[in-house]
């Protein structure tokens, strides 16, 4: 295998038109003879099937939820970036860009996220115009907002529910689409495998998820816009549904993984209450502008907290941070907190919470003032703790968020399967080793609407029109029987665990020792604690139900097999990047202050994994991508 | 520490569209306050599964409320007893030790059951098929700013695109009417300068859309609104059947 970025030559603000004028076209009645399946329909995967369909394709849509509208984009509160500068606060693409860059911990390519920061504009332009309620200021102009990690006010908002309104905007696009007979949609479909003949990717495997009925589409080139792996942890703020498995089985047959170990952990997440929680809820982090986040300084604490006098309070991040105190970023925010808790310091029935307290603004500012601002964060803690926050200091503690690894794509986005493409939160490409807020939205956005349309066009311009195998052909029949035999094997094994056990005991594992913070010993025990789960799953799981018929736990049953595997990736990548970076802490590397301590000299690379096989054992080979820094310098973060 | 709870469920289960189904009944025996709704489920269902038994099947992807999977009525309700959640937002602290639950899938000739208390509700996908949409390409948009918009008019329009396409309207309504989610999409786009041109059409395709699929007429119960869980209100109607009205008067 063999790494080859694509990035074109030239200044970095040329880049991408140069290549826009320099790739190749498809005649509009070739358009017609191609066909292009996505599977996926959130912000990228929904862009782009709705672009691909307006541009002339055949499109073919996939999804696992009942309806297009339901993909996990949805569920995004904050917003969407872009370089309008219309505060006329120094905004610029090229601020946007280095932004990026930087909050990524230079672990991402610059021209990928150059061409990001280019296109937001027009992100904006495009939602607009389909009647996305973005908000507005009185003069009816468009409302913007500051975010964390930028000293300008570049983030485009429709009140909590940004991801719900952009999503829509998308799937309406695509709908029009469909009336119009451009796209077929395919939902309630689980895409099982890529089928790849010739070294090309060339259809899909799927398993209709109503009649249980395992499907062959043929096309001449997939997209997979299929989201993060954040569930290999179990509890993660994914939807439940959210899962690894068209991005892994991908890589089964060739796709690169690329940097598996960068995860994101939001800090100010509801605290777990007991084992049968089955998932977390993200509170927006704008709450840390006025709460103060502490826990006792005796261990065990157990008073109410509103009867821990002042003195024997531990304002650990104001304490540790003067400058940015309970503001600074997400990942020294979420480590900070693990930290006062593996020392005994936690609150609540698990110890597994912290303190993030409004007693203080709420004398200053009034009850009303607080209410305004935050009454439906308030509300929706009251609601699913019980606890009302304006007498009580809301519990808090970090949760898997967001994963910025994926699969290796070039600057095409093609990963290393030709005709295989990956966009969105599936793919590693500009976040780096970090991803900051506001950024997913507008990635997801770029690939679809204005990225990938124009690449895919450069691909298809290069094969032949109409070419078609036949779903008959060998590479189906292989990928269809073994898809069919993983099912069966599943439902044979009726053991005396049931999946959610399986998967709760995997995500244990990962957040203890692939989570916040990770270290060699702890690293190289998860992976013999992974091998040995995953072989004791493949003899000891239960999975109830029929394979022709809707059975949701055969569905996760598949997902959890490839969770096992992912898991086992991301400690040989955490474990390979002997460095911090980012998301990724190593406790062997870390600054005096405690920061991540990057190694610039060996670790600017890309880790794209191949896979060689799975024998007890995952066998595969590091390729690396070397980070080229030609336009920035590379600095070392403190917020002190 | 929480409060566990002994719960009586009665559910329903149907083996597919075309079986019959029936009610089952379980209880469990160590719920606790904190849990979700849907999180009580889940522990039914590891509890059937390790006893050999079929688990119930329910929709739900996001559970945080905003994804519009979960669709379930609870003891005659959509969503529950709680105002203005879904009901993966509902948390069995809102019951008592000793309860009795009914859980049923809507009840709607248009949502068909699949399995249990999953039903298909693509007929919400056909109805904004017909006309749910501005139609603009990608990459024809002009400059965002140039479109100026009243903050009010964004704000309600806003109030009607936060519909989660959930399909409790129709559950609530004793005539099965989608009109409080086709009013929500037509009333949301129609506010804005970008969908006036479509006005119009848009208004009368996805009515027609919705009488095709057969969902039912509104006749004023409000019940939609009740159970909304987002709150959208019933003006949407008034607004689609004026807007109807206009269009069809005037031949557009």
């Amino acid at each position: 295998m063999k790494l080859d970025s694509k990035v074109p030559g030239g200044p970095l603000e040329e880049k991408w038109n140069k290549h826009i004028k320099d790739i190749k076209l498809v005649a509009p009645n070739n358009k017609r003879k191609f066909e292009i399946i996505v599977v996926g329909t959130g912000l990228a995967g929904g862009a782009a099937a709705a672009s691909f369909a307006e541009l002339g394709y055949n499109v073919r849509s996939f999804c696992i939820q009942d309806s297009a509208r339901r993909a996990h984009s949805i569920a995004a509160q904050g917003g969407i970036n872009a370089a309008k500068n219309y505060p006329n606060d120094g905004d610029s693409i090229w601020r946007l860009f280095y932004d990026t860059i930087k909050g990524g911990d230079y672990r991402s390519r610059e021209a990928n996220v150059y061409r990001l920061a280019q296109v937001s504009n027009e992100i904006i332009d495009q939602a607009v115009a389909q009647g996305v309620p973005f908000a507005r200021e009185y003069g009816g102009n468009l409302a913007n907002r500051s975010f964390g990690g930028a000293q300008v006010s570049r983030t485009f908002y429709a009140r909590g529910q940004t991801g719900q309104q952009l999503l829509l905007g998308a799937y309406q696009a695509m709908m029009r689409q469909v009336q119009n007979g451009n796209i077929k949609y395919h939902p309630r479909h689980e895409m099982l495998d890529v089928v790849v003949i010739d070294g090309q990717a060339r259809g899909i495997i799927t398993r209709d998820l109503v009649s249980g009925e395992l499907c062959r589409y043929e096309a001449d080139a997939v997209v997979l816009a299929t989201g993060g792996y954040g569930n290999v942890f179990y509890l993660s703020t994914n939807a439940k549904n959210s899962n690894v498995t068209a991005a892994w089985r991908a890589h089964k047959r060739g796709a690169a993984f690329a940097n598996p170990c960068y995860v994101q952990v939001h800090p100010t997440c509801i605290p777990v209450s007991g084992d049968y929680q089955s998932k977390l809820t993200l509170m927006s982090e704008s709450l840390r502008n006025d709460g103060r986040v502490w826990v006792p300084r005796k261990k065990g604490d157990d008073r109410h907290p509103n009867d821990i006098p002042e003195e024997e309070r531990y304002y650990y991040l104001e304490e540790r941070y003067p400058s940015f105190g309970n503001l600074v970023p997400r990942d020294v925010a979420s480590r900070n907190a693990k930290m006062v808790c593996d020392d005994g310091l936690g609150v609540g029935d698990t110890g597994l919470a912290v303190y993030l307290d409004f007693r203080d603004a709420i004398k200053r500012d009034g009850k009303d003032a607080i209410s305004a601002k935050y009454g439906n964060l308030f509300d929706m803690y009251e609601n699913i703790t019980g606890e009302n926050p304006y007498e009580r200091p809301m519990r808090i503690y970090p949760a898997v968020h967001y994963t910025m690894g994926g699969l290796w794509v070039d600057y095409n986005l093609e990963t290393t399967v030709p005709g295989l493409f990956a966009a969105g939160e599936a793919n590693f490409s500009d976040h780096g080793a970090n991803r900051l807020g506001a950024s997913a939205l507008m990635q997801g956005l770029s690939d679809g609407y204005f990225v990938l349309p124009y690449t895919i066009g450069d691909y298809l311009a290069k094969q032949e029109p109409g070419k078609r195998y036949g779903t008959d052909h060998e590479a189906f029949n292989e990928a269809e029987s073994a898809a069919q035999a993983q099912i069966d094997k599943l439902l044979s094994i009726d053991g005396d665990r049931t999946i959610i056990d399986f998967h709760r005991s995997l995500g244990k594992i990962v957040w203890d020792k692939i989570g916040i913070a990770r270290n060699k010993e702890g690293l190289e025990q998860a992976i013999e604690e992974i091998r040995e789960l995953r072989e004791e799953f493949w003899q000891n799981v239960k999975v109830p139900g029929e394979k022709n018929n809707y059975n949701k736990y055969l569905e996760f049953a598949g997902r959890v097999a490839d969770f096992f595997e992912l898991a086992e990736l991301m400690a040989v990548d955490a474990l390979d990047r002997e460095e911090s970076a980012g998301c990724h802490l190593r406790e062997e590397y870390q600054t005096e202050e405690g920061e991540a301590l990057r190694n610039d000299d060996d670790y600017s690379y890309v880790a794209a994994w191949e896979y060689k096989g799975l024998n007890g054992k995952l066998e595969e080979t590091l390729h690396k991508e070397n980070l080229e820094f030609e336009f920035v310098e590379l600095k070392q973060r403190s917020y002190k | 520490m929480s409060k566990e709870m002994t719960i009586h469920l009665k559910y329903w289960k149907q083996n597919g569209p075309n079986e019959r189904g029936h009610f089952e009944e379980y209880t469990l025996d160590s719920v606790n306050e904190h849990m979700s709704f849907l999180e009580m489920l889940d522990v039914l269902n590891e509890e059937l599964i390790l006893a050999g038994k079929e688990p119930v099947e329910f929709d739900y992807d996001c559970r945080e409320g905003i994804c519009g999977s979960c669709n379930l009525v609870i003891n005659g309700q959509a969503h529950g007893p709680k105002e203005r959640v879904a009901a993966c937002q509902l948390h069995m602290r809102n019951y008592k030790d000793g309860d009795h639950i009914t859980i049923e899938p809507p009840r709607a000739a248009s949502f068909p059951v699949i399995k249990d208390l999953v039903v298909d509700r693509s007929a919400f996908d056909r109805i904004i098929e017909a006309g749910g949409y501005v139609s603009i390409k990608t990459g024809s948009a002009t400059e965002a700013n140039s479109i100026l918009i009243q903050k009010e008019k964004a704000d309600e329009a806003f109030d009607y695109a936060t519909c989660i396409g959930c399909g409790a309207c129709v559950a609530a309504c004793p005539n099965a009417s989608a009109s409080l989610f086709t009013g929500a999409k037509i009333a949301h786009l129609n506010k804005l300068p970008q969908g006036e041109i479509e006005r119009s059409n848009r208004v009368v395709a996805m009515v027609d859309q919705m009488k095709e699929e057969g969902f039912g007429d509104c006749s004023n119960f409000a019940e939609c609104e009740a159970v909304c869980p987002v709150g959208i209100s019933i003006s949407a109607i008034a607004e689609m059947r004026k807007d109807y009205m206009k269009a069809v008067m005037s031949g557009d």
